[in-house]
């Protein structure tokens, strides 16, 4: 599966018309152990540069931008019971799976590559 | 540069240590070393070490100090014992906080006041106003003095093995001054035993060093916040301010009302405690996962009326829960009433409790 990313952290895993998106493990790291994730529901819209969500710790809630526009075809259920997963493997718990509107949306946002460079800027 | 952000003398320390580092109260400070939750657990379970450098002290001195400070503060320090400390606050005439400080009384002419980062030109202008009457000197001591804060059950060994400063003859609240200056206090902000050490700056950088030698644990403010919090203690800009007073933040045991000359503030406080406060700081626990940060609004369990908002939140360490601390109205603030907080997109319920969540653990 592809994977691209957002300037503030979120991940897009493409699966055909399919994307899941979570927090990179840049942004678990920088946020310490996750106590909740705040999910949209099945069925939400979520529109591309839009919050739609936050990822807690004790530190800090972080917003969730959503790197594309689509609707949510599942949540991660798992989350729920054990946001540390998302410290665990980020890029294996996905928050949301959504199907992708507008696949051109993709072109806007970071590869691995670029996104490994950008957070080589962040200190 | 007048907004610079300033060092303590343990910027280098932290920075090496590989610190993540922001600015709080005009100081780039230390917000976690390892982990906020680790620091958080050492000082519960063992000991750990805080650089709080960055609070202010002032020295009210003469003849007719003791007037001085009753005068500007809620406490009677007429009552004292020399080598105590008390905590208290400075209120303003409507009875509103001008900063919450600790005092140590060296003697009856003699006061070291500990205030707050982020008050500190505040609080000095204050101090200086409303004492020019008395026959005492103010001084600013802030260069002066570095400051750590060793907390944690551990603390009077760890303090002996690294330091060889002997802390077990301090009880709660006394200090005593060493041979080359240092005060030594067995005081904290964390809700379990330990000691706050004052000292020129270069003495407390040899200090830290000698306590990461020892292999005690740095903590940042993270979790400084989270312990006081946890042990229901209030942080000035979160719990108190300018517009809350004391009796309002149910700090009513730490404003003595009796005193003979009465202090700046006291008539309102009077007036209020008589007529009862229109708002109230409470504690809160949340239903489930997400938690309650500071200015989220508090509403009424029906419909949409906003009846305050949180002033600290976290999701527990210690509890494992989500609680808070918030500023309500004071009709909705017995003990079990059920209100709900709004948390971005959703409204949770939470129930009013005592603000203490975690019971300290102080050698009294």
């Amino acid at each position: 599966m592809t994977i691209y990313y957002l300037p503030t952290h979120e991940y897009i895993k493409v699966d055909g018309e399919n994307g899941y998106i979570g927090i990179s493990e840049y942004a678990a790291k920088a946020l310490g152990a996750v106590t909740y994730v705040d999910m949209p529901e099945e069925g939400d819209e979520l529109t591309a540069g839009e919050e739609f969500g936050a990822v807690e710790s004790r530190k800090a809630a972080s917003d969730l931008f959503s790197p594309v526009s689509g609707e949510v075809l599942e949540v991660n259920e798992e989350l729920a019971d054990d946001p540390r997963l998302i410290n665990n493997a980020p890029l294996d718990a996905w928050i949301v799976k959504v199907k992708i509107s507008d696949p051109s949306e993709l072109d806007k946002l970071m590869d691995e590559a670029a996104y490994a460079d950008f957070c080589a800027t962040q200190h | 540069m007048e907004n610079e952000t300033k060092h303590t003398c343990l910027h280098e320390c932290h920075v090496g240590l590989g610190a993540l580092m922001a600015p709080f109260a005009g100081y780039d400070m230390p917000i976690e070393y390892e982990g906020l939750d680790k620091e958080h657990e050492a000082v519960r379970t063992a000991c750990g070490v805080f650089d709080v450098s960055h609070m202010g002290e002032v020295d009210i001195q003469g003849p007719e100090a003791t007037r001085a400070v009753n005068h500007i503060f809620t406490g009677d320090v007429s009552a004292m014992h020399d080598g105590q400390c008390l905590y208290g606050m400075m209120t303003n005439p409507d009875g509103g906080v001008v900063d919450d400080l600790l005092i140590y009384r060296r003697s009856g002419c003699d006061y070291l006041l500990v205030i707050n980062a982020a008050n500190i030109d505040k609080d000095l202008a204050w101090i200086r106003a409303n004492t020019a009457g008395y026959d005492a000197a103010v001084t600013d001591r802030c260069p002066d003095f570095g400051q750590l804060a060793l907390q944690g059950p551990d603390s009077e060994a760890v303090m002996k093995a690294a330091l060889g400063i002997d802390g077990s003859d301090l009880t709660f609240y006394t200090f005593k001054t060493l041979a080359d200056g240092t005060i030594v206090s067995r005081t904290g902000y964390t809700g379990e035993d330990g000691f706050e050490i004052y000292a020129a700056p270069d003495v407390i950088v040899e200090m830290w060093k000698k306590l990461m030698d020892a292999g005690v644990t740095p903590c940042g403010l993270g979790c400084r916040d989270t312990l006081r919090f946890e042990a229901g203690l209030p942080l000035y800009g979160d719990e108190l301010t300018d517009d809350i007073t004391p009796v309002e933040a149910g700090l009513g045991m730490f404003v003595k009302l009796d005193k003979p000359e009465g202090f700046i503030g006291s008539d309102a406080l009077v007036r209020q405690k008589a007529e009862g406060v229109k708002k109230k700081v409470v504690g809160l626990r949340l239903d489930g996962g997400a938690t309650a940060r500071h200015g989220f609004e508090v509403l009424a369990p029906d419909g949409d009326e906003v009846i305050g908002h949180i002033t600290t939140g976290y999701n527990s360490l210690t509890l494992k829960q989500n609680i808070a601390m918030a500023l309500i109205d004071a009709r909705y603030g017995a003990l079990g009433t059920e209100v709900r907080v709004r948390i971005r997109r959703k409204t949770v319920p939470a129930v009013v409790v005592k603000k203490r969540f975690y019971t300290p653990n102080y050698k009294k």
